[in-house]
């Protein structure tokens, strides 16, 4: 081993990153609760060092380092810097949330950050042990996010449905990934392409491991039929916790995919193509058809997910670069899209109530016409309504698979987003139309307030504009997928 | 002599065992758990099979990994554990069913 040969610089960002997590660990022991503002402030100093550090090293090419574990190339670097902005606002709104609710403590800062450095390796990962480590770094801090609210027996047994499905996922996918090490003798990525391309591996082996490796990342995508956990969860954590759960986990989700699926198993995309078109289907189905039965607002914005990850396989199913940017573009916007949303349940909720019925919505227009106007924005994104970005996602994902010529796929796509925007509508209607049933006056803070009109106008721009991010998307992959 | 093949199906028949202890299992949570760390034995067995037959290391050094997470795993699993029991008097699968819609 030469030390000298060594290059660290691809990993400054997460070194930086988690040692200011052991600082702020530390630190935070020190500081008392009403102090706690530091704590609350030395987090997102260290994700916007973390995001310069990503910015200035940026390099339009892959560099693979520490002996293979780790990759830095635009995809990752493209990712990160967006899961850097995700955190960041996940934590300016939940502020007030959390306080009402005594979680505003110390762990809930260092868990954040651990669950973030995990969604990092996930996406940097070139190994299937770097991939499994930063995964499972990711979902136990998310486990103990969740159960952090230990009065609430919901939150407790939302944590346990979590725990236990989380667990079976990383134990499906593993076996698959034993199979796949023992068809091509290799846990490095780019080795066990080299191995399937070249043709020596095992085929009834390496098949029989997709399977499982398909069915574990369905689990952690949260696509039918391996859903079951996705409303529980996001319906029985507090909502601070179900945003931190819906927001950048997805991205660190997708990159995994695509580094599994792409970057590993690309040769064998005629056989994990099928799969997919199978899990999209009857995601965008089952998700968008149980979403309309839900009075719960939480619980449908969960069935919402479902089938935004069957439009998101959409775009891996066309097995293409071309589908792969409009995926990545995809999950880009829907992560900012839930934000808004779910930024404006947890502005409307207060210390004693939890704004998460439909009903909770009623007459928002007359309480604050503003929020209910950035509400609608959200919703309005979420159905693919244009101008705003959610269509020209749902656009892009569908042209890339017209383009591949399943021309059958993209009208079940189109039908099923026509379903789903009934259920958006009602929430509108409900906000716009009926009459105001809760008068306590609406309290958020003036940075939460001003951070979430951004956040729904960015919406509204990149709707108008996306040109741009589609490029970097578009380029990002490109550069990514050409060397490994 | 044993080939890779029994060592292939005695891990999974393991594998089996736990998936259908996780899904059939309709009254103890530590029964689950037990359930959970089975699989992830079961995946170790079949890393270290491959392992052997294929002379390389890699398989062993991830079987590591994976037990230090898995002992992680559980830990965090009996703490929240503790907190449910606390809350709901039970470890009760069938009590776990405050969520539904």
């Amino acid at each position: 081993m030469n030390w000298a040969d060594l290059n660290l610089m691809p990993a400054l960002p997460e070194m930086f990153l988690l040692g200011a997590l052991s600082v702020i660990l530390i630190l935070d022991l020190f500081i008392s609760d009403a102090k706690r503002g530091i704590t609350y402030a030395l987090s997102l100093l260290t994700l916007l060092v973390c995001a310069v550090t990503q910015v200035s090293t940026f390099e339009p090419f892959a560099t693979v380092t520490l002996s293979g574990m780790f990759v830095d190339d635009p995809l990752s670097d493209i990712v990160k810097v967006a899961m850097y902005g995700v955190t960041a606002l996940v934590l300016v709104y939940t502020r007030q949330y959390v306080k009402d609710r005594g979680l505003f403590k110390g762990e809930y800062f260092t868990l954040t950050l651990f669950a973030l450095l995990g969604m990092n390796l996930m996406v940097s990962a070139s190994n299937f042990v770097s991939l499994y480590m930063g995964l499972e770094l990711l979902s136990l801090s998310l486990y103990s996010l969740i159960a952090l609210q230990r009065e609430s027996g919901r939150a407790i047994e939302a944590a346990m449905k979590y725990f236990v499905l989380g667990a079976l996922a990383s134990g499906l996918l593993l076996y698959g990934v034993s199979m796949v090490y023992g068809a091509t003798g290799s846990l490095e990525l780019a080795k066990v392409a080299q191995a399937i391309a070249s043709g020596s591996a095992n085929q009834t082996l390496l098949v029989f491991g997709l399977v499982f490796i398909v069915a574990g990342l369905a689990f952690k995508l949260g696509a039918v039929p391996f859903h079951m956990w996705v409303p529980d969860v996001y319906q029985g954590s507090s909502t601070a916790m179900t945003l931190m759960i819906g927001a950048a986990p997805k991205l660190a989700a997708f990159v995994f995919v695509i580094r599994i699926l792409v970057q590993g198993l690309g040769e064998m995309v005629a056989d994990w193509q099928g799969m997919l078109v199978i899990l999209a289907v009857l995601s965008m189905a089952i998700g968008n058809l149980t979403a309309i039965a839900q009075t719960n607002l939480k619980r449908m914005l969960a069935y919402s997910t479902i089938s935004h990850m069957g439009f998101l396989l959409l775009g891996l199913i066309a097995g293409n670069a071309e589908g792969y940017s409009a995926a990545l573009f995809y999950v880009i916007v829907y992560v900012l899209t839930s934000l808004a949303g779910f930024g404006i349940l947890l502005g409307l909720s207060r210390a004693g109530f939890e704004c998460e019925t439909l009903d909770d919505l009623k007459g928002l227009n007359g309480r604050n016409s503003w929020y209910a106007l950035l509400m609608l924005l959200a919703l309005f994104s979420m159905a693919g309504i244009p101008p705003l970005a959610g269509f020209y996602a749902k656009f892009a994902v569908i042209q890339a698979i017209v383009n591949v010529n399943l021309l059958w796929l993209a009208i079940v796509a189109v039908l099923m987003s026509l379903i789903g925007a009934f259920y958006y509508l009602r929430a509108v209607k409900v906000m716009y139309f009926d009459d105001v049933q809760d008068h306590s006056p609406i309290t958020m803070s003036g940075d939460m307030k001003l951070v979430l009109s951004l956040n729904a106008v960015a919406l509204l721009v990149l709707g108008a504009m996306p040109e741009r991010l589609i490029a970097m998307c578009v380029e990002a992959m490109k550069q990514s997928l050409v060397v490994l | 002599m044993l080939s890779l093949t029994h060592f292939l199906v005695l891990a999974g028949i393991l594998f089996a065992i736990s998936v259908l202890g996780i899904f059939l299992n309709r009254k103890n949570l530590i029964i689950l758990l037990m359930a959970i760390e089975l699989m992830l034995l079961a995946v170790n067995y079949n890393f270290i099979a491959f392992s052997h037959y294929l002379s390389d290391t890699a398989g062993q050094i991830f079987v590591f990994f994976i037990l230090t997470v898995a002992a992680a795993e559980s830990a965090i699993g009996l703490a929240i554990l503790v907190v449910l029991f606390r809350k709901l008097d039970s470890i009760n699968v069938e009590d776990l069913g405050s969520l539904k819609g």
